[in-house]
């Protein structure tokens, strides 16, 4: 160590520049009744919104902008653009622009082409952290974080339920079967958060009013190079049949006249567990 | 189609197999003759004889990771291995932490599609696996079109675990080989929440609660009936985003799969999320007080009432039982 020499280490994060990009996904309202489209797509015709789940990873990564003093956070979507309210939704919880990747081409792509779009995508921006939700409230495939880490040779750290940065390194509260560990990695790096890493704020006035102006960045897979490997044509899955899945028959239901306990009792009793 | 060799990601825990792995080990012997776990951690020869037990004749072992997280340099070591000895026409992988990751880097490695939250997998002239969606009311079947390797990530409890009484796996020590800057993400201590009562995923009698307990401070209810029970206390998503329990409680399409004998849902109105979590649960009770709430619909017992009221009385009747 040489006196009077700045190590990077040394330097107060709180003047360190961290751009970070949260990958998002709008998606059907998980309220509506939802349906498969005879290709078996998901039926997307319906209002669009951001996936609850992504709205953690925006909220950590303003809060983690926000220590850092300087930086912005850029979201990435892929997706059909006809309806951005999702994404500017995001946008008016405070992140600073958003990039879309939208094209008809992009139907039916699984979840290692999603990657390899967001990837792209992710890489024009060359962030300091990716941020993504463990996986997505509609599809639930839960690899596609992982898959970028790996296409853009990024480490990661999955099941985050909380951040923070220490210079050149994030810490991260893992979740695990017994509890949590705790795991540390040099930046640039991948983070998945679970629901709950953070409260997530409500967009103001003022920043709804203020996404309506902010940089929409839309893109198509051939503006990123790619076009064969993503699609329907490029998944190279395909769904065999649809089929009902059997039915539990519904059951002895009772309204509560101040004998319902006893009545569970007697139900317990009967299938042997008391 | 004859599937000619499987490999099971097995996953070790406290110095042994976790009990999905082996499920899937369990399964895979079903599929195909040739079984092979790949495992880590250091632990591979005390492995060694629970794999064989449960049908894997190799144990393929990358020894201790020094700490770092698994997912990146076990699919490095898994593609290493792929390099030298060929493809397997499927590997089998555990829904976890550390086996989505793992699922994840490999088959972006591999450039390989992959197929997740598995419930079933049968060989119908090429391997079809099965995918509960909508909360469970369909299954979508699934199979690949491309060249193998498959890479199927399957949910817990979707097959029993049965030995087959099999000699030890022998074990082949296998390199991580190079993972650039992937697999920089380190351990640097563990902690364990303190339980009490039987695992959530093994105890025979499951008490949850959700957002119908109104508050927090309510879910003593649902710990005090868990315990009288001698049972294991669960949570809706609901709950555990809301920061009342933590996220190990979670019982769900993104938390635990259970399947006890009876399964007691309180104040949970049945979401579709929570249902996938739950609905092979062999007897289910649910106490609600929306007659029209969904978990009525497959409940074999229930009573449409406040939980505010139902729950001490139940907790009064079952300290009366002693």
């Amino acid at each position: 160590m040489f006196p009077g020499l700045i190590y990077a280490d040394e330097i107060s994060p709180r003047f360190v520049s961290m751009n970070i990009v949260v990958c998002v996904k709008q998606i059907p309202d998980p309220a509506a009744p939802q349906s498969l489209e005879p290709s078996h797509n998901l039926n997307r015709t319906g209002k669009l919104i951001l996936d609850e789940a992504d709205t953690y990873g925006v909220e950590m990564a303003l809060q983690l902008v926000d220590a850092a003093g300087t930086g912005e956070v850029t979201v990435v979507s892929m997706g059909s653009a006809a309806d951005l309210s999702g994404v500017r939704n995001a946008l008016a919880m405070g992140a600073a622009k958003a990039i879309i990747i939208s094209d008809d081409a992009l139907r039916g792509t699984d979840a290692l082409g999603t990657a390899k779009v967001l990837a792209a995508a992710i890489r024009r921006v060359n962030p300091d952290l990716v941020i993504a939700a463990t996986e997505s409230s509609d599809g639930y495939t839960g690899t596609t974080p992982v898959q970028v880490a790996e296409l853009l040779g990024l480490p990661s750290i999955t099941f985050a339920k909380s951040v923070t940065i220490d210079g050149s390194t994030v810490k991260v509260a893992r979740q695990t079967e017994a509890g949590y560990d705790d795991v540390t990695s040099p930046l640039p790096c991948l983070v998945t958060v679970t629901a709950g890493v953070v409260e997530p704020r409500y967009a103001s006035f003022k920043g709804i009013m203020a996404a309506k102006s902010k940089p929409v960045e839309q893109l198509t897979a051939a503006d990123l190079g790619l076009s064969a490997e993503t699609g329907s044509a490029g998944a190279r899955q395909h769904i065999v049949a649809v089929v009902t899945a059997e039915a539990r028959e519904a059951g002895d239901i009772h309204v509560d006249e101040g004998d319902g306990a006893d009545k569970i009792v007697a139900f317990l009793d009967s299938i042997k567990v008391l | 189609m004859t599937i000619n060799n499987i490999w099971v990601v097995v996953e070790p825990s406290n110095g042994a197999l976790t009990t999905t792995s082996l499920e899937l080990l369990t399964h895979a012997r079903s599929l195909s003759s040739n079984v092979a776990a790949i495992t880590w951690g250091g632990d591979g020869a005390a492995l060694a004889a629970q794999a064989g037990d449960y049908g894997a004749a190799t144990l393929h072992d990358t020894g201790s990771l020094n700490n770092s997280l698994p997912g990146a340099p076990v699919a490095a070591a898994i593609a290493g291995l792929i390099a030298s000895a060929g493809a397997p026409d499927a590997i089998l992988i555990p829904t976890s932490y550390d086996g989505r990751d793992i699922a994840g880097r490999l088959s972006a490695r591999l450039d390989r599609p992959v197929l997740t939250n598995i419930t079933g997998l049968n060989n119908e002239g090429g391997l079809v696996s099965e995918h509960p969606i909508f909360g469970g009311t369909q299954i979508v079947k699934a199979a690949f079109t491309a060249e193998g390797p498959g890479i199927y990530v399957i949910r817990a409890k979707s097959f029993v675990a049965e030995s087959a009484g099999g000699a030890a796996a022998s074990v082949n020590t296998i390199a991580v080989g190079d993972t650039g800057a992937t697999a920089t993400a380190t351990i640097t201590s563990s902690h364990a929440e303190e339980r009490t009562g039987p695992k959530l995923e093994e105890a025979a009698v499951v008490v949850s609660g959700g957002r119908g307990l109104g508050e927090a401070a309510n879910y003593q209810l649902i710990s005090d009936i868990a315990k009288l029970l001698n049972g294991a206390a669960g949570a809706s998503r609901a709950i555990v985003d809301a920061g009342w329990v933590p996220y190990s409680h979670q019982v769900g399409q993104t938390g635990k799969t259970v399947k006890p004998t009876v399964y007691i849902a309180c104040g949970i109105s049945g979401a579709t999320q929570h249902m996938v979590g739950m609905k092979g649960s062999k007897n289910i009770v649910a106490i609600n007080k929306d007659p029209d709430a969904p978990i009525f619909q497959i409940a074999d017992f229930g009573i449409v009432g406040d939980v505010h009221k139902v729950l001490p009385a139940l907790i009064a009747a079952l300290q009366a039982r002693g």
